[in-house]
């Protein structure tokens, strides 16, 4: 099963209870256990247990093919897990459905910022609202202030609000990525999975970006897939690190990096 | 924002002067003898090709459905709104069916003209209100019917396409053979007169021409309506991309549904329209180069802009009408209607290389082109 999980110790213990995961479930927002997920024969993801405490910012590190976007389907049920279990906010939801697990507020930015190019940023933001996404209420549909005001308090703090009429095709590729992650704080989601916000940014878009997780980190849960190790300096957040579908290290990035095994297999390279 | 205000106002009181041109204008213009009652009724029939046109537009420019049948949803309207007509010219031999039925009766052997009974599904069609609300309401049906299943599964794109043409293939054989009593390839052609008046007249080509416009410019608001209110955003989100609409929480497929069936809703009252004004309708109608060449209208005209699908409709139409006669200069040969097909594809290959969101956009492109102004460009953003 791997190297043991320092940071978890009382696990061990907690098993012998016939309610042990239910226990460690109800402490963590997020409770993964014994999950692995196997893709034709190999083993894509293998971890013993991992959890994320209420309001956390949590880094997932881990070098190509360590299983990180593999874990991020899991959580946000695209894969379901060959075995183990997941438990999010008390409640085991391995089972569940992805458009389920959206709404119990699992919400996830993937890699490429996944935006509607012909709308405009507002637009786009509109869209995302909750609860209006009936069909026949959107034909008769009419701005309410209180929406509006919402939408341009999220776009405000993303640095988005000047361009909120323009078409999203227009954006620069970090403003796409803001634009993402502000649809789905729309639907106030309990866990936000961001899946390499910094990829393909320049500096000063990395630095924003780092900003505005750290600004989002105040009202929620935040797991954020990352292998810009600079970027993730900037984060100053307890770091798991993946390596080959396991885990090799949990701790601050201080400690990770002082940690033979991690600088062997990915840091030192 | 203000420019873009601007443009708006100015294109609207294009359309409004448009209207009224066409409300006011050509029927001034018959009276006062400058153009003949077959120039109306031309315009009066590529105005029902132009409400097809719309509701094509409404799928395809918006919600990124590329519907091969408008063709069959037209010819079905024209049909059910025939089959009225064909009532009031009832057969001499036996009265209880229509000539154009009588003509091609499917007789068994040993049976005599006056052994050919009406079919059941001749009989709601006695009924003027019950003919027009079933041009409108089969198409929908049939429409809604292909979606369901095919929105449901997922089929998109070019799979949609090649789905609905196979029907619409399908459906032509079928209304194409004798047994199904539907007046086989000959089609329904045998007709006196609409609502009590003579088809010949000039009065009724005039009324049906602005029945038409009317009814165009109703559908064009209608179809306007839709795409500026949110359910017009979701609908170029579906274009855009429909999985992340699902991760929102939305259910594409409905609001697919919807527009596909209004689509054909539109297309059977277009074909209603139409029949009055043309007095046939046969299966080729709704031969699949039927549906293809709805759909190079719209690309044509601008894909995604409600007005380019009018605009489209009516140009290549009235070229169609134009150039399919020969024309000599000087004595010399210089046009043959065979050249045609040639023609409308080199115009369609032309408006897909060269201006991609039809000739609705050519004003503008000429503008930019005088004032060289850039396209714009993604700002940089820059760290406090």
């Amino acid at each position: 099963m791997g190297a043991p999980v320092e940071h978890y110790p009382q696990l061990a213990y907690v098993d012998h209870l016939p309610s042990g995961s239910r226990l460690w479930s109800q402490h963590y927002l997020l409770f993964l256990e014994g999950v692995t997920a196997v893709f034709d024969g190999f083993t894509a993801l293998d971890i013993s247990a991992i959890g994320v405490e209420h309001n956390e910012l949590r880094v997932i590190i881990g070098p190509n093919g360590a299983g990180k976007t593999t874990f991020c389907d899991i959580v946000t049920g695209k894969t379901e897990p060959a075995t183990g279990q997941v438990y999010f906010d008390g409640e085991n939801i391995t089972e569940v459905s992805e458009a389920e697990i959206f709404l119990r507020g699992i919400g996830r930015k993937f890699q490429t910022p996944t935006v509607f190019d012909s709308l405009t940023t507002y637009q786009n933001m509109e869209l995302a609202l909750p609860g209006n996404q009936k069909v026949w209420p959107n034909l008769f549909a009419k701005e309410r202030p209180e929406e509006r005001d919402r939408i341009f308090d999220i776009l405000k703090r993303v640095k988005l609000d000047d361009d909120a009429h323009t078409e999203a095709r227009f954006l620069s590729h970090g403003q796409r990525q803001w634009l993402a992650i502000s649809v789905l704080i729309l639907s106030r989601p309990k866990l936000l999975l961001v899946d390499e916000p910094a990829a393909g940014l320049t500096d000063a878009e990395t630095e924003l970006t780092a900003e505005l997780l750290l600004e989002l980190k105040k009202e929620h849960t935040l797991i954020v897939i990352e292998h810009d190790m600079d970027f993730v300096r900037h984060l100053d957040a307890r770091v798991t690190v993946l390596n080959e579908g396991k885990m090799m290290a949990e701790g601050s990035m201080a400690d990770v990096q002082k940690d033979e095994a991690v600088i062997e297999a990915y840091l030192g390279r | 924002m203000t420019d873009r205000a601007a443009r708006l106002v100015r294109h609207r009181v294009l359309l409004l002067v448009l209207a009224l041109f066409g409300l006011v204008g050509i029927p001034g213009l018959y009276f006062a003898k400058v153009i003949d009652i077959e120039t109306v009724n031309t315009l009066g029939r590529y105005l029902t090709y132009a409400m097809v046109a719309i509701g094509l537009d409404l799928i395809w420019g918006y919600a990124g459905i590329l519907s091969l049948c408008q063709a069959l949803f037209f010819a079905i309207g024209a049909y059910a709104m025939g089959m009225f007509m064909a009532h009031q010219y009832t057969s001499l031999d036996n009265p209880a069916i229509p000539q154009s039925l009588y003509l091609v009766y499917p007789f068994e052997i040993g049976e005599t003209s006056a052994d050919a009974v009406l079919p059941w599904f001749w009989v709601p069609f006695k009924s003027f209100p019950v003919a027009l609300v079933l041009a409108i309401c089969i198409p929908a049906a049939v429409a809604a019917i292909i979606g369901f299943f095919g929105f449901i599964s997922r089929v998109r794109g070019v799979y949609f396409a090649i789905l609905t043409q196979a029907l619409t293939v399908g459906a032509c054989l079928f209304f194409g053979d004798n047994d199904m009593c539907l007046c086989g390839t000959n089609g329904l052609s045998q007709f006196s007169t609409f609502l009590g008046v003579d088809l010949g007249s000039e009065k009724l080509k005039l009324v049906m021409y602005l029945v038409s416009l009317v009814s165009t410019i109703g559908v064009y608001l209608l179809c306007r309506f839709i795409v500026q209110s949110r359910f017009g955003r979701i609908l170029v989100a579906i274009r855009d991309d429909e999985n992340t609409l699902h991760f929102t929480g939305y259910k594409p497929h409905q609001y697919k549904l919807f527009v596909f069936a209004l689509s054909a809703a539109i297309a059977g009252l277009a074909g209603a329209l139409y029949i009055p004004q043309m007095q046939i309708i046969t299966p080729s109608d709704m031969a699949a180069i039927e549906s293809i060449l709805i759909v190079v209208w719209v690309a044509v005209g601008g894909r995604g802009t409600l007005s380019g699908a009018i605009l489209g409709a009516l140009v290549v139409n009235l070229l169609y009408k134009n150039l399919t006669s020969p024309i000599e200069v000087f004595g010399l040969r210089m046009w043959k209607p065979d050249y045609w097909p040639i023609l409308l594809g080199a115009v369609f290959v032309g408006v897909v290389m060269f201006l991609p969101r039809g000739l609705l956009s050519l004003p503008g492109r000429l503008k930019e082109r005088k004032s060289k102004v850039p396209n714009p460009t993604p700002k940089p953003v820059e760290a406090k």
